[in-house]
């Protein structure tokens, strides 16, 4: 197996305030190989953006890296200071956000802003940066590119905004892209055109993309593994079919048997009674007690960490050997 | 009308004005502006079933549902509900027997008041229960009903998470006894364990109470799982209309087709989804003809000329297509 381009270690992130210090992520760990498109799945709140933050270094304060690391090609990135994180960002991490509205200045042409990024992280001057943006515009599938570069924001629908954040996001060959529900924004129609594009690139570039999104079709069509996060912990990883066909974990099970699919007639959906604990009142043991229709004694006061489990690893005592 | 028609729409059209300013227009030469969001659109609901609405952002289905619920007047058109016309200050009883729930159960919901005084503001404005404690003993029946607590009247709407709120929504909805309810995109600010929790609770009270729902959504694996007939919009017209099933298994309208093809397969079957072309134009200057025609593999001449009516097919369907009137699309295939 190659070498892991992200590896994230026991990451834990932690708010501060009043009451005492919430976590919302909680000794979270996994890693991304070249090429490699690994889905992070959950429902609000279970810290799947918090951890994308974490990883470009976004963190809102309070908001910190309690423990744990971070690395990016094996070097550490978790605890460089905002200076080198910044030169990081842009060239090895792209990032790419939900609201492709709010990602771009709408005071600048996206030739000036797709300029000034590639003049910043690689060294070309005016005219050179003028024709490689042009040819990024092309790449992420903006008609008539040479024409449409000297257009502000505000001029293109929100498809083409977001094709324009990801040119953004590629300019400079980042071997990271962290895309956190980039199509959440967009109509169906147009969601299949960006995830093919996400897609390309990943391979073309050999990139590693974290595509943070709570719509499991968008994961079962685009990554090649699969996180799913519950409160801040990782409930279960593996191979996007595994993890979708052959959940382990209670939680993954009642999650994609909740969601309705074409093509099937059932009277009710399978639901998962209650809502995920808020960060102030998890529960010891296992987080997803409350609601797990399998829990025993074990679950109620000592924590699983991931284990193996089938072709996935699940943090389940279900599978403690 | 067929007795068992609940509600009807015939023709009804709303268009808005989206001129500039006054001084602006004057300035810069410009005349009015005005955009047709709904466009002809005709349909009935019968009692007891669930009709969707579904179609991208823009296409008109959110004012469809406010249309029907009188937030706005219809510019052109009539609404018929038991055949009295909503336009008719006469028809104004007839409010009270349709409630609507919104999307966004955060925004919906007044953070000063408590739930209790939430649910109960319906039956007081209609004046449907005689005394306090009458009233008192709804309201708790009302929270029983959607899966809260009686206590949970007490609290205010900050202490509960998105699904609950939701539940209070349909709570309040329900509280003047409709027959009828507009749902605008009920689910699509919950998560998808929550959604399922309030998909089956709408069932359920749509069996127990015989309600009769107007359901608007853009996720068609939703709308799949919770309608009896389905309506799909673009560019504020009404381009095809059939049973859910016969809608999902045998699409006859070619932007039908391309919404079902666009949706991910979560069963990973491999099945190659057709690329769709293009973008919602702007509603503002729609193509000539039939609006779809620029990202349209079968248009030709006529379609970019002519606009299609809707047509009646077999199996009480219909849709507004030049290619499906002319035999030039197959009926399952495309």
């Amino acid at each position: 197996m190659t070498a892991p381009l992200l590896e994230v270690r026991n990451l834990r992130v932690e708010f501060p305030t009043r009451r005492g210090t919430l976590v919302a992520v909680d000794d979270l760990s996994f890693e991304i190989a070249p090429g490699e498109v690994l889905g992070v799945v959950g429902e609000s709140g279970a810290g799947k953006s918090l951890t994308g933050m974490a990883i470009i270094g976004l963190l809102e304060p309070p908001g910190r890296i309690a423990s744990g690391q971070i690395l990016l090609e094996g070097e550490r990135i978790d605890n460089l200071p905002p200076d080198a994180m910044r030169r990081i960002r842009g060239k090895r991490i792209g990032a790419i956000f939900q609201d492709p509205l709010t990602s771009l200045n709408p005071l600048f042409t996206i030739g000036e802003q797709l300029i000034e990024t590639l003049q910043v992280h690689l060294e070309l001057d005016h005219k050179q940066a003028r024709s490689r943006a042009i040819e990024l515009l092309a790449e992420v599938g903006i008609p008539a590119p040479a024409a449409r570069i000297d257009n502000y924001p505000h001029h293109f629908s929100g498809g083409m905004r977001q094709r324009v954040v990801i040119a953004l996001a590629l300019c400079a060959h980042p071997r990271l892209i962290v895309a956190d529900e980039p199509t959440t924004a967009l109509d169906v129609s147009i969601q299949a055109q960006i995830i093919d594009l996400l897609k390309k690139v990943a391979r073309e570039n050999g990139a590693a993309v974290m595509l943070i999104t709570h719509d499991m079709g968008v994961i079962a069509e685009t990554a090649d593994r699969v996180a799913v996060m519950y409160a801040g912990r990782l409930a279960e990883i593996g191979p996007v079919k595994d993890v979708i066909h052959a959940p382990r974990h209670p939680y993954t099970s009642g999650l994609m048997s909740s969601i309705p699919k074409l093509g099937e007639q059932r009277e009710s959906l399978a639901q998962i009674d209650g809502a995920m604990p808020r960060l102030t009142a998890i529960p010891p043991g296992c987080a997803f007690n409350p609601r797990c229709p399998k829990r025993f004694d074990r679950c109620m006061t000592e924590r699983p960490s991931p284990m193996p489990a089938g072709a996935n690893h699940a943090a389940c005592w279900l599978y403690a050997s | 009308m067929p007795p068992d028609t609940l509600l009807e729409l015939k023709d009804v059209g709303r268009t808005f004005d989206v001129s500039r300013p006054w001084l602006d227009r004057v300035l810069e030469g410009e005349g009015r502006r005005s955009l047709r969001a709904v466009d002809g659109v005709s349909f009935t609901i019968k009692r007891g079933e669930t009709l969707a609405l579904v179609g991208e952002s823009g296409c008109g289905k959110s004012t469809v549902a406010r249309l029907i619920v009188g937030l706005y007047p219809p510019s052109e058109g009539k609404i018929e509900f038991e055949g009295a016309d909503l336009s008719d200050p006469a028809s104004s009883p007839m409010r009270r027997r349709m409630q609507m729930i919104f999307q966004d159960p955060y925004a919906s919901l007044n953070p000063r008041w408590r739930v209790r005084d939430i649910v109960a503001e319906p039956i007081v404005a209609h004046g449907l229960a005689p005394d306090r404690a009458t009233l008192e003993a709804r309201v708790g029946e009302l929270l029983s009903q959607v899966g809260l607590a009686p206590q949970d009247g007490e609290k205010y709407p900050h202490e509960f998470s998105g699904g609950q709120r939701q539940r209070i929504s349909i709570a309040r909805a329900l509280s003047s006894n409709p027959e009828f309810l507009v749902c605008d995109e009920p689910t699509s600010a919950l998560d998808v364990s929550v959604q399922a929790q309030i998909l089956n609770l709408m069932k359920d009270l749509q069996q127990r109470l015989g309600l009769t729902y107007l359901f608007i959504s853009h996720n068609l694996a939703v709308v799949a799982h919770i309608a009896t007939r389905v309506g799909v919009m673009y560019l504020g017209r009404l381009v095809e209309i059939a049973d859910a099933r016969d809608l999902f298994t045998q699409p006859r309208h070619p932007y039908t087709r391309m919404l079902i093809d666009a949706i991910p397969d979560l069963e990973m079957s491999g099945k190659a989804r057709t690329p769709v072309a293009g973008e919602v134009p702007n509603p503002i200057s729609p193509p000539p003809g039939c609006t779809f025609n620029p990202r349209c593999p079968h248009a030709n001449e006529r379609c970019r000329s002519e606009r299609p009516m809707r047509i009646d097919l077999p199996g009480s369907r219909s849709a507004a297509c030049h290619a499906v009137e002319e035999g030039r699309l197959s009926a399952s295939g495309g």
